[in-house]
């Protein structure tokens, strides 16, 4: 039997002390860098934001000769070209999830899952560099002029698909980002999928129902918090995502209805003008883009893990 | 009314719709590296490794960019893992359900998925603004604010993995928690640790929008932390929408090599965490 010498035992819970203090520092400090990142955006930004006032948010106007600066073009270009990623990606994300939960024979299970994860590895630069050399001017050469000669007679919907065919815009973009966000949507809604209890869907084969009908009447609702969850995650990597957009973007500070002519993102702008732009107020200006990028997404993340902890909890509990 | 073979079409139309899908990524992913393959296997060849970024019109390498990428790369995980294993060791052994811990972990999923363009942001107001230029060490900083909630993701889920009988036998022999965490739980863990490092690599080693405005680039070889450093992305960033036949040629060999590394990082990862599960009996 070991004798506990006191002095011994005192130096362990010094150890202990600092063992303890280390964990928690760093843990607090995660804390630190977001609240770090908040308030030296916000110092960054606040001569445009003094000068400007709430009108930058308005004012499409983005001009470096006369120092004036909107954020208009910038918030529409990131929406739009968000807004045809998620269209394209989410119902294709959706059917890969499917696939791979309730179709994909077991052996093949593992292997796309993989390559679908591994499509989410890929360096965003590298789906820039793909989309400026290799996707735009496919789309320049089959895609635009199709969708100019098919849509543009058309009142309304043909302002969509007027003007020549860049091959770089709004367009290619918004098809880059889907590729990109599709991977992220496919694994979530894939993790969602898996926790419908099996004993769910039994039933409903029970019944008679066919594939589709117990996808679309036990798994989707009974997931339903999930899959938003899994979606605005999937829109927070689009609204955020800055290489893949800056290659094929076409960086043009301007609104146009036409999809197919180019415009330019909050993050492409800041990626394009950050090091080139001279004077204060267009630094802080670039700085205030960045600021307006972090409340969105922080926002839109936010909601997505709050959904899908939720959707986690409820998991737990029904098991 | 027999409505059965339109329920037998729909279905099959679904799920035909998926498989599409399913096989529309799958494309994507191979027309990607197709590309990549078919265009930066052409530009292969030794004076990559040896030679500095040309001149426009000039022949040259890629030697320096390999060498900024390498070096900030490693500071930043080197900097950034510590911090976010120690992170995941308090989550997951101290404040395991405190209402301090939900937060941090809400918080770091929050960062997990942030715009890396807005950490890029953030080194650039407080280490570049006030060192008054570009360098380094402020791209290592911004790879490292990028590394930690990766590491301290996989940190915390690897040491709630660790069965908790082997906890308790250390606490039975009278050891504190520090020393049940430094010779029981990380030992039991390592394999998981070390895969949150390999992933955490891969993340940051393609990352672009953060060095723009930290570290920028550098045409010339340089060492120097406190100076602006050449580094992969941003050199295939530039090169790639120059008009130069040759320094796109140059930007699809990086582009190549940067691929292929990233990709056997994820996949060793895997193979890792796989090894690792299978020891278990595929338990959870």
């Amino acid at each position: 039997m070991a004798i506990i010498d006191p002095r011994h035992a005192a130096k362990q819970l010094i150890y202990e002390r600092i063992f303890r203090a280390c964990t928690l520092s760093a843990a607090i400090l995660v804390l630190l860098i977001l609240g770090g990142v908040a308030v030296s955006l916000l110092r960054g930004a606040w001569p445009a934001v003094a000068h400007f006032g709430f009108s930058f948010v308005t004012r499409e106007v983005w001009n470096p000769v006369t120092d004036e600066y909107g954020a208009l073009a910038p918030i529409f270009g990131t929406v739009v070209t968000s807004l045809i990623a998620m269209l394209i990606a989410v119902p294709t994300g959706f059917g890969i999830a499917l696939f791979l939960t309730e179709l994909c024979p077991p052996l093949l299970k593992r292997p796309i899952g993989v390559a679908v994860e591994l499509l989410a590895a890929v360096p965003s630069i590298i789906f820039g560099i793909w989309g400026l050399f290799v996707l735009a001017p496919v789309l320049q050469r089959h895609v635009q002029p199709w969708l100019i000669d098919h849509f543009s007679e058309i009142p309304a919907l043909g302002d969509l698909f007027k003007g020549p065919p860049y091959g770089i815009g709004i367009l290619t973009a918004g098809v880059v980002l889907a590729i990109m966000v599709l991977p992220f949507i496919a694994a979530t809604l894939r993790d969602v999928f898996d926790t419908v209890p099996p004993m769910l869907k039994e039933s409903g084969y029970g019944l008679g129902a066919t594939t589709w009908e117990v996808i679309w009447h036990v798994v989707v609702p009974h997931s339903r918090v999930g899959i938003v969850g899994g979606v605005m995650l999937g829109l927070g990597r689009a609204l955020g995502e800055t290489m893949a957009v800056t290659f094929v973007i076409g960086n043009a500070h301007r609104i146009s209805a036409s999809l197919l002519a180019p415009g330019t993102t909050i993050s492409s702008a800041i990626a394009n003008e950050f090091t080139e732009a001279v004077g204060d107020l267009y630094t802080s200006s670039l700085i205030a883009l960045g600021l307006l990028l972090f409340l969105i997404t922080f926002t839109v993340i936010a909601v997505a893990q709050a959904m899908l902890r939720r959707l986690e909890r409820r998991g737990m509990s029904a098991a | 009314m027999n409505r059965r073979p339109l329920r037998k079409f729909k279905n099959g139309a679904f799920l035909a719709l998926s498989l599409i899908a399913t096989l529309t990524g799958l494309a994507c992913l191979a027309a990607i590296l197709w590309t990549l393959l078919s265009h930066g296997l052409a530009g292969m060849s030794w004076h990559l490794f040896t030679e500095m970024t040309p001149p426009p019109g000039g022949q040259g390498g890629l030697l320096n960019a390999l060498y900024g990428s390498a070096v900030m790369t490693l500071l930043g995980i080197l900097i950034g893992s510590p911090i976010g294993v120690l992170a995941g060791t308090y989550l997951a052994e101290y404040g395991k359900s405190s209402r301090l811990s939900t937060v941090i972990r809400f918080i770091n999923d929050v960062l997990l998925s942030a715009p890396s363009i807005i950490i890029g942001l953030f080194i650039y107001e407080i280490v570049v603004v006030h060192m008054g230029h570009f360098s380094a060490i402020a791209g290592a900083l911004a790879l490292a604010v990028l590394a930690i909630p990766v590491t301290l993701r996989t940190t915390e889920d690897m040491l709630n993995l660790v069965p908790v009988g082997m906890k308790d036998s250390s606490a039975a022999l009278g050891a504190y928690p520090w020393r049940t965490t430094l010779s029981v739980l990380y030992p039991a863990a390592r394999s998981g640790i070390v895969t949150g490092l390999l992933l955490a690599v891969a993340r940051i080693s393609g990352e672009t929008a953060p060095l723009l405005f930290t570290s920028l680039n550098n045409q010339f070889w340089s060492t120097n932390l406190n100076a602006p450093i050449a580094n992969l992305p941003v050199v295939i960033f530039q090169f790639a929408l120059s008009p130069y036949k040759d320094w796109q040629n140059l930007a699809w060999a990086g582009a190549l090599i940067i691929t292929v590394s990233i990709l056997i990082l994820s996949i060793s990862a895997r193979v890792l965490l796989a090894l690792l599960q299978s020891d278990r009996g595929g338990g959870r």
